[in-house]
């Protein structure tokens, strides 16, 4: 990863250098290897002293795009595979005028979570290179090796996901195909009954503190005026309502995100309170697959959604339960 | 002294969103051919099926509803055209979705009533309000903690 952090830093500077671009978005060093964060570079030097880009760069960087690509002279950005999607989409809403974008693809062959690695018993974590399979983690005690598909973020364990959108790239390794089934699940929760998904669902929403973190951070949520800022609603925060509140929240955003969300995995990343919430979103997309034709948002950056659209043949409402009818 | 056993029969509420043009129109039609439907079932009239956002469904179940029923134009005999087919796609997920966070399927309904079918309207509402009665209470939809070991 190393050398594709030089190949980055050598273009973006260059890019800036000749002026081509006024600034350049993606990921500044933290205080540890582990928590790099979005950032916005406006010169070579600040390039120099903060950019990074690793193994825990997993932070989908499209929809800072929304206020940077309005402002004055071009935004270049790195983005991952899943990333893409996103960006895709959120021109599509004419949230982001693609001409003020310059888009530098990146390699990601999967980013790590720390948070697992941590639940494995690593701490004080200094270094991280990882070879093929093997995260070798130097911490302040040693050098310990785990096992890569036990400690990468969710959303990447069944990514399959490539560039969709790119005004150049740049990718030393390819990421070897794999064969893998985003909706198991899904599938595991609708073939229990009604009672087990509603302890399941129960147990986790009921963990939800309302942070606003997975609206904040999803590229789909991009309303300047979000229902549920609105304290007329009544489910504006947590302390407003103790009824219904958070299968509301997430039942609503939920429902106002499909056909549009990309399945880029940031909900479930940033909480707080470790909600699956791909579930959620997952659902929709695998019912809008199943009975609308499969559908991947974020493919294209024009056209109508599944939502935007019908046919005359379309399955009644009261024959869609858990995939009993077509 | 004869003991008390009789247990007060449970009627549920029902919401019936109802578009402008034919349902609400079948539902008149009804009152008017002297059909009956029980007094439980509350009619909200709406210009178009596809009116009805899914956070009203949610909000009539939060503030009491123990079922949700949507009627509208038949599919091609839509006031505004095509309003129709954008509910059918809408409540098709939203119902799909809400089994799934563990909502009984039979409290969640959608059928198409034109203003001719005053029968229907009444047949509709007397099976859809039968159905909601054997499942009993909505509790699912209201808060998650307080509910805890009802
Ligand atoms: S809902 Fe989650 S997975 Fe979907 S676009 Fe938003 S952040 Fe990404
Ligand atoms: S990020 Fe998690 S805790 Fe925060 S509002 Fe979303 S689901 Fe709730």
């Amino acid at each position: 990863m190393k050398d594709v952090e030089l190949k980055m830093l050598e273009r973006a500077k260059a890019l800036l250098q000749s002026g081509e671009v006024a600034r350049v978005i993606g990921w500044k060093k933290g205080e540890f290897c582990y928590d790099p964060a979005p950032a916005s570079f406006e010169s070579v030097e600040e390039m120099e002293n903060g950019f990074v880009y690793n193994w825990f760069c997993g932070a989908n960087l499209s929809k800072y795009l929304i206020q940077m690509a309005k402002k004055e002279g071009k935004t270049a950005v790195f983005l991952k595979p899943c990333d893409t999607y996103s960006f895709n989409q959120l021109v599509k809403e004419h949230r982001i005028n693609r001409e003020n974008v310059y888009v530098i693809a990146v390699e990601c062959l999967a980013k790590l979570d720390v948070e697992k690695m941590k639940a494995k018993g690593v701490s004080f974590i200094t270094d991280v290179e990882v070879v093929d399979k093997d995260v070798k983690v130097t911490t302040a005690y040693g050098v310990e090796t785990l096992y890569k598909p036990d400690v990468v973020l969710s959303k990447c364990a069944v990514c399959t996901k490539t560039h969709q959108v790119k005004d150049e790239e740049i990718i030393l390794h390819e990421r070897p195909e794999r064969e893998v089934n985003r909706f198991e699940e899904v599938e595991k929760l609708e073939a229990m009954t009604e009672d087990e998904r509603f302890a399941f669902w129960r147990e986790q929403l009921s963990k939800c503190i309302r942070c606003n973190a997975c609206r904040n951070v999803c590229p789909a949520c991009s309303c300047v005026k979000c229902v549920f800022d609105n304290p007329a609603s009544g489910i504006a925060a947590k302390a407003n309502d103790d009824k219904f509140e958070e299968q509301l929240f997430h039942i609503i955003r939920a429902f106002h995100v499909s056909g549009r969300c990309t399945d880029c995995g940031e909900c479930s990343r940033v909480c707080p309170q470790n909600i699956p919430l791909h579930l959620l979103n997952r659902k929709f997309i695998k019912d809008i697959d199943t009975l609308y034709g499969e559908y991947q948002a974020g493919e294209e950056s024009e056209g109508k959604t599944p939502l935007t659209t019908y046919t005359e043949g379309d399955t009644e409402p009261n024959d869609v339960f858990n995939g009993e009818a077509k | 002294m004869q003991e008390v056993t009789e247990k007060k029969e449970f009627t549920p509420t029902i919401v019936a969103f109802c578009c402008n043009w034919c349902s609400y129109a079948g539902a008149d039609l009804a009152g008017s051919s002297r059909l009956t439907y029980p007094a439980n079932v509350k009619i909200i009239r709406v210009p178009c099926s596809c009116r009805v956002n899914p956070m009203f469904v949610l909000k009539a179940f939060q503030q009491g509803a123990d079922g949700v029923i949507l009627c509208g134009c038949h599919p091609g005999d839509c006031h505004y055209v095509t309003g129709n087919y954008y509910t059918r796609r809408r409540m098709a997920l939203l119902y799909s979705f809400l089994n799934y966070m563990g909502i009984e399927k039979e409290r969640t309904r959608l059928e198409w009533v034109s203003a001719a079918e005053g029968a229907r309207f009444s047949a509709v509402m007397n099976d859809f309000v039968k159905q909601v009665a054997e499942l009993g209470e909505n509790k699912r939809l209201t808060d998650l903690r307080v509910k805890e070991g009802e």
